[in-house]
């Protein structure tokens, strides 16, 4: 049936812009998130954390925060550690051979990172926390420091964690065809070394836990501003010995969470352990200074590639070898190496080299841990894939879409495999780089760039493809390898009495819009209007157990769950319609909230008159059918580890090339994220994602000393991007739908992130490459790099 | 991120603020408009015993003009500056370094006086201050003092200011009418502080440059007289040999300090960048070819 | 040293309130804590992010940045009193309409500091509303939606 094609019959909701049922009390400031809830008697935390990257803790002195005002509980390391079941240890049977030492929520008698907490103080006020916490004396013994993953794993270096032996966390390599005999056969090889610095996500509202722990019905409830309650509720749980059944997770408004908020934080078990302990609710807000030593951090990666080109522009083989500077443990429960592993998966991904070789070195370091952050790996892989592309089209004398016409994948080729090994399909490369090409008038600016030039103004154009894998399956790494995370996902779908849809959804919404999507693709497989429709969505209480919101995977998965449950409640209320107007339901459509005779849009029985007999005038119906009206689907992926998208961006920037300074002037992105269901808020997923991936191009950087401390762990250190230097981004789609399923629908969420860095660094590089023989190989692309490529300093 | 404990103290008129810091000296911190002391209080990073909180002495606000001099009340607020018509007319460099303050929401509590006292290397006011010549009037319970801007900043947030002593007024002299003037600074972001900054002041007849200033910012600990730089350009005509020498010269003015945001290298080579830019529109003001 | 407290007068959304509070105490989260109005939120607590803009004696400033004490007197409006006026009921019909927000965290800075570059009732360009809005940092939306609904209000306003 064609409920999901836009607008050839009344509900098509799909494909079509409508606004946020969200959005409008946001605007009124009458949002509601975690810190806006605060039950009586709630108490605060707050921590002592490590001043320093490695030290033993030889004593620790509480008394005089115990007795400070307002003080109802200080906490140690080792006083939590006995609250708990065991140590986290941050490995998964898919990395084979991967090494992590066991973890404590608080630092027990070692502190391995610059921010590790050390002590959790818990008052009526946070201010009154934080006074008790400067009363706090620690005694630490310094040891030595492991902060160069250059060196990390050089003889000599001191080992952070001695029964891993050394500093290596994981190691792998894979590819495909003879590389080594692809280089020597190659016309041209091209090899270079890039580094990328370490940056975190710096969601505008921090990580949060309220919880709450009832003596008497032993039932733990955390409000938590998380993009996967069950994976905190099974965390939790399991963590403090908490019977899961037992403990509620609600995610109210999530403000911003891009991979932040899939992860679990010692402070936030600590939190917990307080409110179980004390019997109250403890809130724990991490401000801005300790999220930028207790949230996760992400990419700090060096890279060399290496590429075999022929004279005619083919990519015969490619080479990469990646070295992922981890933090100081690996993150529980998702591991701290599966952004190298990305990194492996989708370089050169949109390219047709038959010769691939891509190796991966993990290694720890006294730094914050680092993990998930959209776009996981791809915002390197693809820099460095497009950077070598470019590079190839020089040494060649080939325009850049040229190349990029030469080595990608065709369109009619899928499905196939990639070099890393990885089956993909319903890929649009072609029509992709066809359409930007287009969009971005591409001749017209390079007819402008040339004659600025002459002016002395030096605009650059950049082109970067790339491939994106969403939506994950659970043979790979969730499920199969060992994390208790859910890679499928669940929709209920239920008539209300009244007439109205629930939409319970295991996935979650934190601004993207999940909602309003489940509730268009749930109105639209019924047939009624949108009114009648409300999602429901983070409260473990109200929804199927699913995986949230992580790997652009809440449309793609959740939204074919809720199709599939919606067509089946559809099903059941034809199947019921026909009882009653003793009709055969084939011959029974629902349109605008009533069942119709088929191609009619005549009332015969409106939703609200089933829901009311289906739930109170149940003698109507005949003793053998009992209605159930309310519908769980489960949809996982099957046969493929990820949803690949695929999609192409451009960028004019204009670079000062006495000072370094980079304008961004505009942005264009065409993307395949198959069937769009609401195009502006998947347009405003890529434009977001843009920014973010920008942000990391050209500002954000975590900048540590040779002591391992953080330097710059503030919003006015730290630079984010902001609305001055960002330019308008124009937006256009392919609609490749997945194969995989039903709707069609892939990720949308990160791909953005993925490729605005890449493009980036080869605008800057196109900008100045007619005056210096020098590359810009190193993001954030600071004026200084710009400066050093261009020989000016 | 909470404050720490303080006392605070609202000060009803100069008298009583002045009378304050001297009971106070040390343990008290002179609260303004607060843009910079309000995060270091948050941040823990500064533990005074008691603020001083000066927003309701009404004098030391305002802008007028004194025969040749321009007066601007130490509490005046930075929008206020940014929207004079005085200051757009007498103190053309200060109208133009004001958007390069921080955001809209600060500059509507910053203050003038506060930039100044603070002296922050990289702030944008200290260095007009010194541009121009202002003088700067401190007040303590046993009088006031004039203190130049060419004697006021001492340091990485070291002013010639006494512990008892306030910033109540900035005098500026008004822009002299064949003089010019030229702010230019490099920031990574709109707002935020530089990493390298100029201001020009003083006279251009055709390409000839007299009594010229440049003073630099963001660079070194506090704002500079590039004494060097002005001594190879003033009497000179504006043309790339004058350039190369200015910015020869430089290099024995500024040594300027590594941060986070770039290497002294790096900030030596965007000051002569742009030494080069400020004279090339400061002659082009003056109506010079440059 | 013991905490000291200070009682407080001022006008809220409209409301007189008195409350006696920690000195120490910042003006949002004065409004957030004592009076409920949980619109103006927390993101960075030094003054970066603009996540806590609210307006003063008509002026809007860092919540984060003046202490409740300094408010004495005034008069202060949060997103909640100036939804309530409908001051800008436009502009936020139009950050819905063009999804000029994802989260939400922002959203009441923004509008609180878009609030007064529509008061200034002139004519901005795209670059100089970005210039404008820079001290408000989003981290979901790329900007792009909201200079489209900054842009279309200030122009509709302009045109009457």
């Amino acid at each position: 049936m064609g409920f999901i094609h836009p607008y050839d019959r009344p509900n098509s909701y799909i494909g079509r812009t409508l606004p946020r049922s969200r959005a409008k009390r946001a605007v009124a400031g009458r949002g509601r998130y975690t810190d806006d809830i605060t039950p009586p008697r709630t108490l605060h935390a707050a921590f002592v954390r490590s001043p320093y990257a490695h030290a033993r803790i030889l004593k620790i002195d509480v008394e005089a925060a115990k007795a400070a005002p307002g003080v109802k509980l200080v906490m140690t390391g080792a006083e939590l550690a006995e609250m708990c079941t065991g140590p986290w240890i941050g490995t998964l049977t898919v990395f084979e051979n991967m090494k992590a030492e066991p973890q404590y929520p608080m630092a027990v008698d070692r502190a391995c990172w610059h921010g590790e907490p050390v002590v959790m103080i818990i008052a009526e006020t946070r201010a009154q926390a934080e006074d008790a916490g400067e009363l706090v004396m620690v005694d630490y013994e310094e040891l030595p420091v492991v902060i160069n993953k250059d060196t990390a794993l050089n003889a000599g270096s001191p080992v952070i964690h001695a029964n891993l032996g050394d500093n290596k966390a994981w190691e792998n390599t894979l590819g495909s065809g003879d590389v080594d005999k692809a280089f020597a056969e190659a016309d041209h090889v091209l090899e270079e070394t890039f580094y990328f610095g370490r940056h975190t996500a710096v969601s505008l509202e921090p990580r949060i836990v309220l919880c709450e722990y009832d003596q008497g019905t032993e039932r733990l409830t955390i409000h938590t501003s998380s993009q996967c309650p069950h994976m905190i509720e099974t965390v939790f749980a399991r963590t403090l010995g908490v019977p899961e059944h037992n403990v509620r997770i609600v995610a109210p408004d999530v403000g911003g969470s891009f991979g932040l908020k899939i992860h679990t934080f010692g402070d936030e078990v600590a939190a917990t352990a307080a409110a179980i302990k004390l019997g109250r609710p403890v809130k724990f807000v991490a401000d801005r200074l300790e999220s930028f030593v207790s949230d996760i951090h992400a990419r700090e990666n060096r890279v060399k590639a290496k590429i075999g080109i022929m004279n005619d522009g083919t990519m015969i083989a490619a080479e990469i070898d990646d070295l992922s500077g981890a933090g100081a443990y690996s993150q529980y429960p998702r591991t701290s190496v599966f952004e190298a592993n990305q990194i492996l998966n989708i370089t050169f991904g949109p390219y047709k080299h038959p010769n691939y070789r891509a190796k991966a070195t993990v290694v720890y370091l006294n730094a914050v841990p680092t993990s998930q952050y959209r776009a996981v790996g791809h915002p390197i892989g693809i820099s460095v894939g497009e950077h070598m592309m470019d590079w190839a089209a020089d040494v060649t004398g080939l325009d850049p879409f040229e190349i990029r016409r030469k080595n990608v994948m065709e369109d009619d080729s899928y499905p196939r495999n990639i070099g890393s090994g990885i089956p993909i399909k319903d890929l649009s490369h072609q029509a992709c780089l066809e359409k930007l090409h287009g969009l971005m008038e591409y001749d017209k600016l390079l007819a402008e760039q040339a004659e600025l030039r002459e002016n002395g103004i030096y605009r650059g154009i950049g082109v970067a493809g790339f491939i994106k894998g969403t939506a994950p399956s659970p043979v790979g790494y969730y499920g199969a390898g060992g994390a208790r995370i859910a890679a499928q996902d669940a929709t209920t779908v239920k008539l209300e009495p009244s007439g109205g849809i629930i939409v319970a959804l295991g996935v979650t919404d934190q601004g993207q819009g999940v909602d309003t999507v489940m509730e268009q693709i749930a109105a639209a497989a019924i047939g009624c209007h949108m009114d009648q429709v409300r999602a429901i969505s983070g409260d473990t209480d109200a929804i199927p157990y699913g995986g949230g919101t992580y790997a652009s995977r809440a449309t793609a998965i959740g939204g074919e769950a809720t199709y599939q449950a919606a067509l089946d409640l559809r099903r059941e209320i034809l199947h019921m319609a026909g009882i009653l107007l003793q009709t055969d339901p084939e011959n029974l459509d629902i349109v605008d909230g009533n069942v119709v005779d088929d191609g009619s849009t005549d009332a015969r029985i409106p939703l609200s008159e089933i829901g009311r007999i289906g739930h109170f005038q149940l003698g109507e119906l005949p003793n053998d059918y009992q209605p159930v009206l309310s519908h769980t689907r489960r949809y996982r992926l099957q046969d493929s580890p990820y949803i690949y998208t695929n999609g192409i961006h451009g960028a004019y920037v204009e670079v000062d090339v006495d000072t370094g300074w980079i304008k961004h002037l505009k942005h264009w992105v065409v993307e395949d994220c198959g069937r769009i269901i609401n195009e502006q808020l998947a347009d405003e997923q890529i434009r977001g994602g843009c920014v973010q991936g920008l942000g990391g191009a050209l500002y954000e950087h975590c900048i540590y000393n040779d002591y391992g401390q953080l330097q710059n762990g503030t919003m006015a250190d730290y630079v984010t991007p902001m609305m001055s230097e960002m330019p308008d981004i124009h937006v256009g789609h392919v609609q490749t739908p997945t194969s995989e399923s039903e709707l069609g629908a892939k990720g949308a969420g990160e791909s953005g992130t993925g490729a605005a860095p890449g493009v980036m660094m080869n605008a800057v590089n196109n900008a100045i490459k007619p005056l210096t023989e020098g590359r810009v190989t190193e993001q954030p692309i600071t004026p200084e790099l710009v400066l050093k490529a261009l020989r000016k300093i | 991120m909470k404050a720490p404990k303080f006392s605070y103290i609202r000060a009803d008129s100069l008298d009583h603020a002045l009378e304050l810091l001297d009971k106070h000296g040390e343990d008290a911190r002179i609260l303004a408009g607060g843009q910079s002391l309000m995060p270091t209080l948050n941040m823990r990073l500064s533990q005074p015993e008691v603020l001083v909180d000066i927003n309701r002495l009404n004098d030391l606000k305002g802008i007028s003009l004194d025969g040749d001099t321009v007066v601007i009340g130490a509490l005046t607020r930075h929008i206020d500056v940014m929207n004079s018509d005085i200051v757009a007319e007498h103190l053309p460099l200060i109208a133009e370094a004001m958007p390069h303050v921080a955001h809209v929401a600060i500059r509507n509590r910053g203050t003038i006086g506060g930039s100044i006292a603070l002296s922050d290397p990289a702030a944008e006011m200290p260095a007009c201050a010194l541009a121009l010549g202002a003088t700067l009037i401190v007040q303590s319970s046993s009088g006031k003092r004039e203190i130049p801007a060419e004697e006021f900043f001492h340091g990485l947030y070291e002013t010639a200011r006494a512990e008892n002593e306030l910033l109540v007024e900035i005098r500026y002299p008004s822009q002299k009418k064949d003089n010019v003037s030229v702010f230019m600074e490099l920031a990574r972001r709109h707002g935020d502080y530089a990493i390298a900054g100029v201001c020009a002041y003083g006279k251009v007849s055709g390409n000839m440059v007299e009594d010229m200033r440049l003073v630099y910012f963001a660079s070194e600990d506090r704002p500079i007289i590039g004494e060097n730089a002005v001594a190879a350009l003033n009497g000179k005509a504006w043309c790339d040999e004058t350039k190369d020498a200015v910015t020869s010269a430089l290099e024995n003015d500024l040594d300027p300090m590594a941060n986070l945001h770039g290497s002294a290298t790096m900030k030596m080579h965007l000051q002569k960048v742009l030494t080069g830019r400020v004279m090339d529109t400061a002659v082009t003001r003056a109506g010079g070819a440059s | 040293m013991s905490e000291e407290m200070v009682t407080v007068n001022m006008t809220v959304n409209g409301e007189p309130v008195t409350k006696t509070i920690p000195v120490r105490t910042h003006l949002v989260d004065f409004i957030r804590t004592e009076l409920g109005f949980t619109g103006s939120h927390l993101g960075c607590e030094h003054g970066v992010c603009g996540a806590c803009s609210v307006r003063v004696d008509g002026d809007v400033v860092r919540g984060c940045l003046m202490l409740a004490a300094q408010a004495e007197g005034a008069d202060v409006m949060t997103i909640e009193g100036i939804t309530d006026t409908g001051e800008i009921a436009d502009l936020q019909d139009k950050f819905v309409e063009r999804n000029a927000l994802q989260c939400g965290f922002c959203t009441p800075g923004m509008l609180m500091t878009a609030a007064e570059l529509l008061s200034h009732k002139s004519e901005m360009s795209r670059n100089d509303i970005r210039e404008f809005m820079s001290g408000n940092y989003c981290r979901c939306t790329g900007y792009h939606a909201i200079v489209d609904a900054i842009e279309s209000i200030n122009n509709e306003r302009l045109k009457g």
